[in-house]
C-alpha cells in the first residue's frame, strides 16, 4: 500500500510547498504568531487563492472534490512549516461539518464563504468536565420560534478568537454524558450575550473560553443526533492532525540528522555514537509507520469505509505516541539548542504536544480502538 | 521511609521543620518560584538561612558551615526539599563556594567566602560554550596574560540566572598549545566589567532562566585565578562531583505526585477508563521514587560511614530527571484541554488562564522539565560516566 499520486494531486503538493516556502518559512510563522491577531488574514487570502480552501469539498457545494487525500496533502505541508492559520477549524471540521449534515441553505450560506476566504470557523465541544468525551455535554439549547436560545460555558475552544462563527455542541434532550440529545448549533461569534476569554496555546495560536448566556442558534443537522455527527468530523480531523504530525516528524527527524552530523563533541560528530545512531534509526522507524498509518486512514476515510472511525481512533494513538518520542528525541539531540524559543525544534515538539491533546490524547484513542473492536 | 536516626538526628530533623514552617516567606509561595520571583524575593530564604547559619550545609565550620554530619546535611536537604523551599543559589554556595575554599587563596577566601554566605553576591556559571557542551574540556574562551591582568574573550552560553549576578566564574582557556584539559584555568569575573555583555535566551516555556554571556577583551586582574595557572580542569571537576549530588531530586518528585493525585481527583471522573490508567500510571512513578529514595538512603548511610558512593550522583541524576519529566508529563495529561495554555512570560495579572489555578503551571513546568535530561552533564552522558567507572566498560 503506497499512495500514488494523481497529476492532480501532485500539482496540490508542489504548489502548498512553492507557497509556503517562499511565504511561511520560520521567520515569517514567528512574525505572524507574535502579530496583534496572532494569524495572518494575508496568508489565509493566499491559501484560498490557491484553492486550498476549495480542495476537500465536493464539487457539488463549489469545492475542488480533493476529499480528505487533498487535506493530508496540504495538512502535511502545513506540518512541516507550523502554519497556525485555522484550516482544521475552519475547513476540515466546519466545512466538513456544513457539507455533512448542514440543509442545502446552509451550505449554501456558508461553504461558499469558507471557500473563498471570507468566513473563520472555530468549533466549541469541550467543557470543563468533558475531557475527550463528544456525549459529555451540560451546555443547553432551548427552542425559541425557528431558533434555539444556548446557555452554557465551552473551555478551551481553538481559534475562537479568530472566528466569525462557532459551532456549538449543546443538550437539547437527555442527561450529561447521555449520546442521544445533542445537537449543533451555527452561532455568530460576535452575538449577543457570547462572551470570549482570549488565551494563547502552547503552540502559539490562540484559544479561548467562551461563556454563552442565552444566545440565538441555528440548528446544524438533526436534533438529537449531534454526537454521531460529530464523530465523523472528529475521524477527519483526526486525519488532518495525523498528517499534520507526520509533516512536523519529518521535519524533525531531518534537522536531528543534519545537526547530529555536524555538530562536534569529544573531536567526533555526535552522530557517531552508536546509542545516538539507534536512537535516529528509532526515529526513522517511527515516521515510516507513522506516515504509512497516516496513507492509509486518509485512504479509507475517502472512500468511508466501514470501521473507518476505529482506525482514526488507532492512528491518532499510535501516531501521537510516534510523534511524541520523536519530538522528545529531537529536543534532547539538540541539546540545549532544542530548549529554545529561537530554534524550530522546541516549536515541533509543542505544536505535536498540542496535537496530542486536539481531539483527545494517545491514550484516550488506543482505549476507544480497543472498545470499538471488543464491541464489533 | 526514613533513614534510621538517633534520637539526636531525629530532633534536629524536627528542629529543621519547625523552622521551615515558621520562617519560609509567604511571598515566595507563588505558582512557579522558578520563573516567578524577582531576584530580591528569591534572595529573601537565603538570607533567613544566613542568619540561622544554615546557609552552607556543605561549607567546613571555620568558613562559616553548621558543621553537620552528611546524616544531618541530608536530613537537612530532605526536609527544606519536601517543604517546597526554593533551594538557595547553587552556583554561590553548593559550587564556586567550595571550589574557592578549597582550591583558593587565604585573599580570595576573606573576600568572596562571606558575600557568598551573605547573599551580597550572586554568581552564575561560565562553563559552557556553544561548541562545548557535553565536551566541556575544549572551551576556546581565551586569556591572555597582560601584566597584572588577564584579557579574556569567547562567548559562555546556557549561563544560568547571569542577568542577576554580580560574578561569574569561568573556564578560560590560558594554555593554547597544552591538550584540552591541560591548558585550562579557573578565573573569578567580576560582571561588571566593562566588555561583559549578557543576552537573555528564552526557552520552550517562554521563561527566562539562561543566558549568553559575551566576554570582549574583559581585564581581569590575575589575583582572580584560582589555584595554578592551566590547573583549571581539576577544579572544574571538582565542582561538577558537587553539581551532580542532589538530582535525585525526591522531595521535590513526591510533592509533585501530591499535586497529581489531587488533580486526577478533581478531573477525572472515577468511571472514566481514564481514571483507572492513571492511577495505575501514578503508582508505577511512585514507586520508582520509592526505588530511587531507597537507594539514596543506602548510599548516604553508606557515606556516613565513609564508604565512596562513586558514580552514584550520575544513577540519581539519571532516574531523578527521568522521573521528574514522566510526572511533569502525567500532570499535563491529567489536566486535559486545559493543556492547551500557556502562561505568558513575564507573568502578569493582566493575562487571563483558563481552568482552575491547579493546572495554571503544568504546560509550562512540563517543557521545562525537556531541560533536565540535558543539564548538568546530558543523561547520555551520565551513562557513559557508569559504563566506564561501574562497569568498567
Amino acid at each position: 500500500m503506497d499512495i500514488q499520486f494523481t497529476e492532480e494531486q501532485e500539482l496540490l503538493r508542489s504548489s502548498v510547498q512553492r507557497l509556503l516556502r517562499d511565504k511561511y518559512d520560520f521567520d515569517a510563522r514567528r512574525k505572524i504568531v507574535a502579530s496583534e491577531e496572532g494569524f495572518s488574514r494575508k496568508q489565509w487570502a493566499e491559501f484560498a487563492e490557491l484553492g486550498l480552501l476549495a480542495a476537500p469539498f465536493s464539487e457539488d457545494v463549489g469545492g475542488l472534490g480533493g476529499g480528505p487525500l487533498s487535506t493530508m496533502i496540504i495538512m502535511q505541508e502545513f506540518g512541516r512549516h507550523l502554519v497556525v492559520e485555522p484550516f482544521v477549524e475552519t475547513v476540515v471540521v466546519a466545512g466538513g461539518l456544513i457539507e455533512q449534515v448542514g440543509s442545502d441553505t446552509q451550505k449554501q450560506a456558508y461553504i461558499a464563504d469558507i471557500i473563498a476566504g471570507a468566513k473563520l470557523w472555530a468549533l466549541a465541544w469541550t467543557e470543563k468536565g468533558s475531557r475527550f468525551d463528544l456525549a459529555t455535554v451540560t451546555t443547553t439549547a432551548r427552542r425559541d420560534g425557528n431558533d434555539y436560545v444556548l446557555t452554557g460555558e465551552k473551555t478551551a475552544v481553538l481559534a475562537a478568537p479568530w472566528a466569525d462563527y462557532l459551532i456549538v455542541s449543546a443538550r437539547t434532550s437527555g442527561h450529561h454524558h447521555d449520546r442521544g440529545g445533542v445537537s449543533l448549533f451555527v452561532v455568530d461569534r460576535r452575538a449577543a450575550n457570547l462572551d470570549l476569554q482570549s488565551f494563547k496555546t502552547i503552540d502559539g495560536r490562540k484559544a479561548a473560553e467562551v461563556s454563552l448566556r442565552g444566545v440565538r442558534g441555528e440548528l446544524l443537522g438533526k436534533e438529537g443526533e449531534g454526537v454521531a455527527a460529530l464523530e465523523a468530523c472528529r475521524d477527519r480531523a483526526i486525519g488532518a492532525l495525523c498528517a499534520e504530525a507526520v509533516g512536523a516528524i519529518g521535519e524533525l527527524n531531518a534537522a536531528t540528522l543534519e545537526y547530529s552530523k555536524t555538530r562536534k563533541q569529544f573531536g567526533v560528530t555526535i552522530g557517531s555514537f552508536q546509542v545516538l545512531q539507534h536512537r535516529m534509526v528509532d526515529m526513522f522507524i517511527a515516521h515510516q509507520e507513522a506516515l504509512s498509518l497516516m496513507q492509509h486512514l486518509s485512504l479509507s476515510l475517502g472512500e468511508d469505509e466501514a470501521g473507518v472511525s476505529r482506525l482514526a481512533s488507532g492512528a491518532k494513538s499510535k501516531i501521537g505516541y510516534a510523534a511524541k518520542f520523536v519530538a522528545d528525541q529531537a529536543v534532547q539531540l539538540h541539546g540545549g539548542m532544542g530548549m529554545t524559543d529561537e530554534l524550530n525544534v522546541g516549536h515541533y515538539f509543542k505544536r505535536i504536544s498540542s496535537i496530542n491533546i486536539q481531539f483527545g490524547d494517545p491514550a484516550y484513542h488506543v482505549l476507544r480502538y480497543a472498545q470499538l473492536d471488543a464491541a464489533a | 521511609m526514613e533513614l534510621a536516626l538517633s534520637p539526636e538526628d531525629a530532633a534536629f530533623r524536627g528542629e529543621v521543620r519547625a523552622f521551615i514552617k515558621d520562617n519560609y516567606p509567604a511571598e515566595m509561595r507563588v505558582p512557579n518560584p522558578e520563573t516567578d520571583l524577582s531576584k530580591e524575593q528569591m534572595l529573601l530564604w537565603h538570607r533567613i538561612l544566613y542568619k540561622e547559619g544554615w546557609i552552607a550545609p556543605l561549607w567546613p565550620k571555620e568558613y562559616g558551615g553548621p558543621g553537620w554530619s552528611i546524616t544531618r546535611r541530608f536530613v537537612f536537604e530532605q526536609e527544606t526539599s519536601r517543604a517546597g523551599t526554593l533551594p538557595p543559589l547553587a552556583f554561590s554556595v553548593t559550587m564556586v563556594g567550595p571550589v574557592i575554599y578549597t582550591f583558593g587563596n587565604e585573599g580570595q577566601k576573606k573576600k568572596f567566602l562571606p558575600r557568598i554566605l551573605s547573599g551580597e553576591d550572586w554568581w552564575c556559571q561560565g562553563y559552557s560554550e556553544p561548541g562545548s557542551g557535553s565536551d566541556l574540556a575544549t572551551v576556546r574562551t581565551k586569556a591572555v596574560r597582560d601584566g597584572d591582568h588577564y584579557i579574556v574573550n569567547g562567548h559562555k552560553t546556557w549561563t544560568t540566572l547571569a542577568q542577576h549576578a554580580d560574578w561569574i566564574f569561568c573556564l578560560v582557556r590560558t594554555d593554547p598549545t597544552a591538550k584540552p584539559q591541560s591548558g585550562i584555568s579557573f578565573l573569578l569575573i567580576d560582571m561588571k566589567s566593562p566588555g561583559v555583555t549578557v543576552r537573555p535566551i528564552i526557552t520552550i516555556d517562554g521563561s527566562h532562566e539562561v543566558n549568553d554571556v559575551f566576554l570582549e577583551n574583559v581585564r581581569v586582574p590575575v589575583e582572580n585565578l584560582i589555584g595554578e595557572e592551566n590547573k583549571g580542569w581539576t577544579y572544574a571537576k571538582f565542582l561538577l562531583g558537587n553539581e551532580r549530588t542532589s538530582m535525585a531530586g525526591i522531595g521535590r518528585s513526591t510533592r509533585y505526585i501530591e499535586k497529581l493525585k489531587k488533580i486526577v481527583k478533581a478531573e477525572i471522573r472515577a468511571d472514566d477508563p481514564a481514571h483507572l490508567e492513571f492511577i495505575r500510571d501514578i503508582a508505577r512513578v511512585e514507586l520508582d521514587v520509592l526505588a530511587l529514595e531507597a537507594t539514596e538512603l543506602r548510599v548516604v548511610a553508606q557515606m556516613a560511614r565513609g564508604i565512596d558512593p562513586g558514580p552514584a550522583a550520575s544513577l540519581f541524576k539519571i532516574r531523578g530527571t527521568e522521573i521528574f519529566q514522566n510526572i511533569t508529563e502525567l500532570t499535563h495529561r491529567a489536566i486535559g484541554n486545559y493543556g492547551l495554555a500557556i502562561r505568558e512570560h513575564p507573568v502578569s495579572a493582566n493575562h487571563f488562564m483558563p481552568g482552575p489555578d491547579y493546572g495554571h503551571t503544568a504546560a509550562e513546568k512540563y517543557l521545562n522539565a525537556r531541560k533536565l535530561s540535558i543539564y548538568g552533564g546530558s543523561n547520555e552522558i551520565q551513562r557513559n560516566i557508569i559504563a566506564k567507572a561501574v562497569l568498567g566498560l
